[in-house]
């Protein structure tokens, strides 16, 4: 670890700091409906748009009625998707003449992007036309971060308002949020990224001759190796600049390219890497701004913000460290920082950003449920590798997904309160909520969902032929591998651990019911949260209520998220990072 | 000592209700009643399973037979460990039930025929709207209402307390219970419950916790429970697979034990245990709380309301000034109303006689030898007085000392007029003295805040509720005794339905409200309340709108009341706290030695430096079991409390049941896996 390398992951929560209250109090005026600076563009827009969809921006949904035009909305997006997939070589935009994709590989993508997971299990640069890209794949990133922040913000509704079942229109929230928050950032964020080199273009491929030709070793069909000479290279193309700003800044993850933030046409330069990891937590970080507005407590919001930044430098804390501590079995190997050499373990990193950018790169995008990579997380060590399995483990509330990391982190407040709160001598109240059964059961199926569906399938593929047979590495890094896909399709983070051929039907289903289930079976027991506590009285605050704020909330949270949400994988994190460390340093490698 | 007392007083560790405890806690192994209790339950079956396993293992020779024989035994004893706490807290109100059972035995009634004659028929005939009479010596045959007669009556049945009571028609101090005997005098009493729904059989119910009905906070924490035990049920399950595939699968027994010792089997059995024993400890302050409810709500009260008189200031008025009028000696003047007040034997003129006798150390005399003629109070006169030695003392309401004095042909100064007025503006009752017709002065009789109410509004006030004082006085006279006492706030010149208006607009401010009230026309707002004590004292109708009654008719105790209901929360909440925090020193102890036989480096999570696997593992088991019983303690006598602010509170109990639960298992299974190791049982 450096000096440097330290500044510059103080730089960036210092901007994360910075940015959390403006944004946040943009985002409280966005969606309570008041006046900001972009209206006289916006707000015909807006009007055009429900005169159009025949909306009453008015009427306000029960959050039943809220929660079925979400789902309808998804459902009708991912079948959308899905047909563009399915049909790409009968439409143009598609110079490289991509065929259709399978439907296994249709319905898992399908299914990734709409539920904000992004998990892919092709390269895109190999398999998607530009029409996928920009109509089907870009437009999940946009619509999918939208639903996010659009439950984030009903929910917030149900904590501030009193005594009615009303949470505000989904399709208002939806719209405002594209119109007034994603679009217009993304427009700016595009042409960032591309003063930095990352292209935008709708050309055919580029076909260049090797300066160098390359020996390769081929391996046939029939299991020949013959030796190759190479001499060109194909260089893909494509819109890429567009669709990188919102894959960051909605969280989604999905790479243009199948080597995400490490291709050099998406993150060409140190800036670019640090722009990227600032958008990925901008929202999430703001949002406990928001909260904190409209709920009336700034205070709260900071206390949800501070466990969520104490979380955040316990993972790069011990991140960092074992990526730099490097790999103990190189003996004799100079694995130390200097002018020369950003020493560590480099193995599936990228020169150009070091040990620190990519533990920090590694660590953000597992925080928030974002999953674009700038390194192979299936090549750090042991350690660094199980930073970002269990960031997400922890129910990707660390900052968390646009929205959903707020609304993950509102059922932990509940269960914190519920637990702890008892002993100042009072019934449990959140913000002056009495929580009850009816709230403890839905923030408990949250929970139980998240765990089922991580555990059930990961222990199912674990002992079935078809789930191994994938594992490209044996032993407990084979654990990881596969216990990894499952916790990131069920966490909608979308990275992917590598190493996994997840390619295959039951790897494509499986991951997609995953992520459906961890993401709709999330998002409804949280709206019935928000219903429940909206129907409530607010009792006054007094000296003898609890505080959900300061520093002990803080830390209360903290550890209710790391007992309650992060303790039931220990048997299996056990088995698998843990092991392998402690195999790793008695010297055995996998 | 009467019977139901010795029964409130007997320690938690008599042997009586130790025993019983012991047979409950095997009856209750019945899996239609463990099912109640999802923990215990998944506690339950696993012990089964192992069970099963054993035999199979001993019957097959085959597997581990002391290993699996240790594990099964501490299973089940933690069931009936979870059993016996439940059966503890239940245990003092069995007695209690037994002893009030006996002074429920039938009795005859007097039963009133429609031409006035009576008939006997036995009390279980008796319904409500029947008319009895009653006479010395004979048991109230049912609840109900004075309609005639004034009596004495012993109650010391329900109460406890052994002084008889004063039973009369009309107001409020008509009520009376079955069970009860009538000490002197007849009454008719009309009968206001079924035979089966009296208080006395409601009071059975409650004391044994048969009526006994999971409070809504009790509902969402088993809620919680249940749903960590299915998390928990996933995560073990699941192992197996995980175990499989790395090489090294597991004995049912190794699970069950991880299973058992990851649920919250701590807060899990000692659950209805710390409600039963919240309603107990109101039992033992001679509180019946109607319903756990009642109890739960008590802690969450935001307001207090308080009667002034009997709850705020001492029922009586007492004097606590003299002001001689112009020319005459104050000492005059205190030697003047003592000898007036000799006689006296009302609070107020014993009050005057100790205020001169700490004021001028005038003493008692013996007046026999002075030939004295006390003159007593009477209605038309409203003076009362003593003639001696030519001395024609007289005491009492301004307006009739002054219309007597000007009959002697003098008045009162204008001083001594703005003297009396400044007296009841401030609160007090202004009387005078005059000797021979000249007025000598006047004696300010005020309220007397009791002692101590200053600093428990202070401590309510640092929980955060507020108190306010509910009088008939005029606004002057509120604010000032308000100021006295330290009361946050006062409703002055109040009447009932105005005590309503106040109880609804705190309520639909979200507010809790607490009060007490013994009156007819209290019920509607003790009714409206969201915890009404109603005074044993009372009326019917108070009584049954209440959701609590005091026995001992002691409004103060809304205050306990208050802090036996926090204390019963911040229980549950830190049992609750400490249960979750145990896992983490759990996993510590088990998962190292579940796999420390195929993978020897995973003994680098083996913390504690625990001997063997096993050992491990049984420490684990053994801890979680002994740590109920060791808090089945502090789950009946509720967590120590101390009135301060939910801030305070919170860090307070977190250090202690957070941090503590996290450290006490780490120490606890190490102690135990060296005492099993030392004694070779592993």
């Amino acid at each position: 670890m450096s000096a440097n390398g330290w500044f510059q992951i103080g730089l960036f929560l210092l901007v994360i700091f910075l940015i959390t209250k403006p944004l946040g109090v943009f985002l409280a005026r966005v969606f309570s409906g008041q006046r900001t600076f972009l209206d006289p563009v916006l707000r015909p827009i807006e009007k055009l748009i429900y005169r159009l969809t025949g909306i009453n921006e008015k009427h306000e949904m029960r959050w039943t009625e809220y929660a079925i035009a979400m789902l309808l909305f998804s459902g009708v997006s991912m079948a959308v998707l899905y047909l563009i997939e399915r049909t790409q070589k009968f439409f143009p935009l598609n110079p490289q003449k991509f065929a259709n994709l399978e439907p296994g590989l249709a319905f898992g993508t399908a299914a990734s992007f709409t539920t904000n997971t992004n998990w892919q299990a092709y390269s895109g640069e190999s398999t998607m036309s530009y029409l996928t890209q920009m109509a089907g794949l870009a437009y999940h990133n946009f619509a999918s971060a939208a639903v996010g922040i659009a439950v984030a913000v009903a929910v917030i509704r149900g904590i501030a308002r009193k005594e009615t079942d009303k949470l505000g229109n989904f399709w208002v929230d939806t719209t405002r949020c594209l119109l007034w928050v994603l679009l217009p950032i993304c427009l700016v964020g595009s042409l960032v990224f591309v003063s930095q080199g990352v292209i935008q273009n709708l050309r055919p491929y580029t076909t260049v001759e090797l300066i160098e030709p390359q020996t390769v070793q081929v391996t046939s069909a029939d299991g020949k190796t013959t030796k190759q000479t190479v001499t060109q290279q194909i260089i893909a193309q494509g819109p890429v600049a567009s669709q990188e700003v919102i894959k960051e800044f909605g969280t989604n993850g999905g790479g243009f390219f199948g080597a995400n933030s490490a291709h050099p046409f998406e993150n060409p330069t140190p800036f670019s890497n640090f722009f990227q990891v600032v958008l990925i937590f901008a929202i999430p970080s703001a949002l406990t701004y928001t909260l904190g507005r409209m709920t009336g407590s700034q205070r709260h919001g900071w206390a949800v913000w501070a466990a969520m930044a104490v979380l955040f430098l316990a993972g790069i804390t011990t991140a960092y460290w074992a990526e730099a501590r490097g790999n103990p079995q190189l003996v004799g190997i100079n694995q130390t920082q200097s002018m020369v050499q950003s020493g560590g373990n480099m193995e599936g990193k990228e020169v150009r950003f070091g040990i620190a950018n990519s533990a920090l790169f590694a660590t953000v995008t597992t925080d928030a449920s974002c999953g674009a990579i700038n390194g192979q997380h299936d090549s750090f060590t042991p350690i660094g590798g199980m930073v970002p399995l269990i960031n997400i483990m922890l129910g990707e509330v660390v900052f968390g997904g646009v929205g959903a990391g707020l609304y993950g982190i509102v059922v932990f407040v509940i269960l914190a309160v519920f637990i702890a709160g008892l002993m100042v001598g009072r019934t449990p109240e959140y913000l002056g909520k009495k929580i009850e059964s009816y709230d403890v059961k839905m923030a408990m199926l949250a929970i139980l969902i998240l765990t089922f569906t991580i555990l059930g399938f990961s222990a199912f593929a674990i002992i079935k032929p078809f789930g191994t047979s994938s594992i490209s590495n044996p032993g407990p890094h084979g654990l990881s591998q596969v216990l990894y896909a499952y916790v990131s399709s069920a966490g909608n983070n979308g990275s992917a651990f590598g190493g996994l051929s997840v390619n295959t039907m039951w790897y494509n289903t499986s991951t997609a019911v995953a992520q459906l289930l961890g993401r709709f079976f999330m998002i409804i027991p949280v709206l019935a949260i928000a219903g429940s506590l909206a129907k409530k009285r607010i009792v006054p605050e007094s000296v003898g209520t609890f505080p959900v704020t300061g520093g002990l909330f803080a830390g209360l949270l903290v550890a209710t998220i790391v007992i309650v949400g992060a303790l039931t994988f220990f048997p299996a994190l056990s088995l698998g990072p843990i092991l392998e460390h402690l195999l790793m340093a008695a010297g055995k490698a996998f | 000592m009467d019977p139901v007392s010795q029964v409130r007083k007997q320690s938690l560790t008599d042997t009586k209700i130790l025993a019983r405890a012991v047979r409950d806690s095997f009856r209750k192994l019945d899996p239609r009643a463990m099912v109640k209790n999802p923990v215990m339950f998944v506690v339950e079956v696993g012990a089964l399973l192992t069970t099963i396993e054993l035999i199979s293992n001993v019957m097959h020779h085959a597997g581990e037979v002391s290993f699996g024989l240790q594990i099964t035994l501490w299973l089940w004893f933690t069931v009936l460990f979870a059993n016996f706490a439940e059966a503890m807290a239940e245990g003092r109100g069995k007695a209690q039930a037994d002893t009030l059972r006996k002074s429920r035995a039938e009795t005859e009634a007097k039963r009133l025929r429609k031409d006035c004659t009576t008939e006997t028929v036995p009390s279980s005939q008796l319904r409500s709207g029947d008319v009895v009479v009653v006479t010395a010596g004979e048991f109230i045959p049912g609840d109900g209402e004075v309609i005639e007669g004034v009596a004495s009556v012993d109650e010391s049945a329900i109460t406890g307390e052994s002084a008889p009571v004063i039973r009369e028609s009309g107001g409020d101090r008509s009520a009376v219970t079955g069970g009860t005997r009538v000490l002197s005098d007849e009454i008719k009493v009309r009968i206001t419950s079924n035979p089966g729904e009296t208080f006395l059989d409601r009071m059975i119910r409650l004391v044994e916790g048969a009526s006994r009905q999971k409070t809504p906070n009790e509902i969402a924490l088993n809620i919680l429970l249940a749903g960590l035990t299915i998390i928990f049920l996933l995560a073990v399950v699941t192992l197996q697979p995980f175990a499989i595939y790395s090489g090294a699968p597991q004995s049912i027994f190794v699970l069950v034990s991880l299973l058992v010792c990851l649920i919250p089997t701590t807060i899990g059995g000692l659950l209805s245990a710390i409600g039963i024993a919240g309603m107990d400890r109101m039992i033992q302050r001679n509180v019946i709380a109607m319903s756990g409810r009642a109890v739960e709500a008590s802690g969450d009260v935001d307001v207090l309301l308080l009667d002034k008189t009997g709850t705020i200031t001492l029922g009586n008025r007492a004097a606590t000034h003299f002001f001689p009028a112009q020319g005459v000696e104050e000492a005059h003047l205190a030697d003047a109303a003592q000898l007036s007040s000799f006689a006296d034997e009302t609070p107020e003129g014993r009050s005057i006689v100790v205020l001169a006798k700490e004021r001028y150390k005038l003493r008692g005399r013996d007046l026999s030898s002075h030939a004295a003629t006390f003159i007593p109070f009477s209605a038309q006169t409203r003076m009362s007085g003593v003639d001696m030695d030519g001395r024609e003392i007289r005491k009492g309401a301004p307006e009739s000392i002054l219309q007597f004095c000007c009959n002697h042909g003098s008045g009162a100064s204008a001083e001594l007029q703005v003297c009396i007025r400044d007296i009841a503006n401030a609160g007090g009752t202004p009387l005078l003295v005059s000797e021979n017709g000249r007025v000598l002065g006047c004696i300010a009789l005020t309220d007397i805040v009791k002692g101590g109410m200053r600093e428990r509004f202070d401590q309510l006030r640092a929980m955060g509720i507020r108190t306010m004082m509910i009088t008939g006085d005029n606004p002057l006279t509120a604010a000032a005794i308000a100021r006295e006492a330290g009361v946050d706030d006062f409703l002055a010149e109040a009447k009932p339905e105005d005590k309503m208006a106040l109880i609804k607009r705190e309520q639909a401010k979200g507010k809790l409200v607490a009060m007490t009230g013994d009156g007819t026309n209290d019920a509607p707002a003790l009714a409206q309340a969201d915890v009404g004590v109603a005074m044993n004292t009372g009326t019917q109708a108070a009584k049954e709108a209440g959701n609590m009654v005091d026995l001992d008719s002691n409004p103060t105790k809304l205050i306990e009341i208050v802090e036996i209901g926090k204390q019963l929360l911040i229980t549950r909440g830190a049992l609750t706290t400490f249960s979750v925090a145990n896992d983490v020193a759990k996993y510590f102890a088990i998962i190292p030695a579940m796999f420390a036989g195929v993978f020897p480096v995973l003994g680098a999570l083996n913390i504690m430096r625990l001997r063997t696997p096993e050992s491990a593992i049984l420490s684990a088991v053994i801890f979680n079991a002994v740590i109920i019983i060791a808090l089945v303690p502090l789950a009946l006598r509720g967590v120590r409390y101390r009135p301060m602010g939910a801030a305070a509170l919170l860090r307070r109990n977190l250090l202690l049941y957070g941090v503590g639960g996290i450290v006490a298992p780490f120490i606890g299974i190490k102690i135990i896996d060296v005492m099993l190791t030392y004694l070779r049982f592993v």
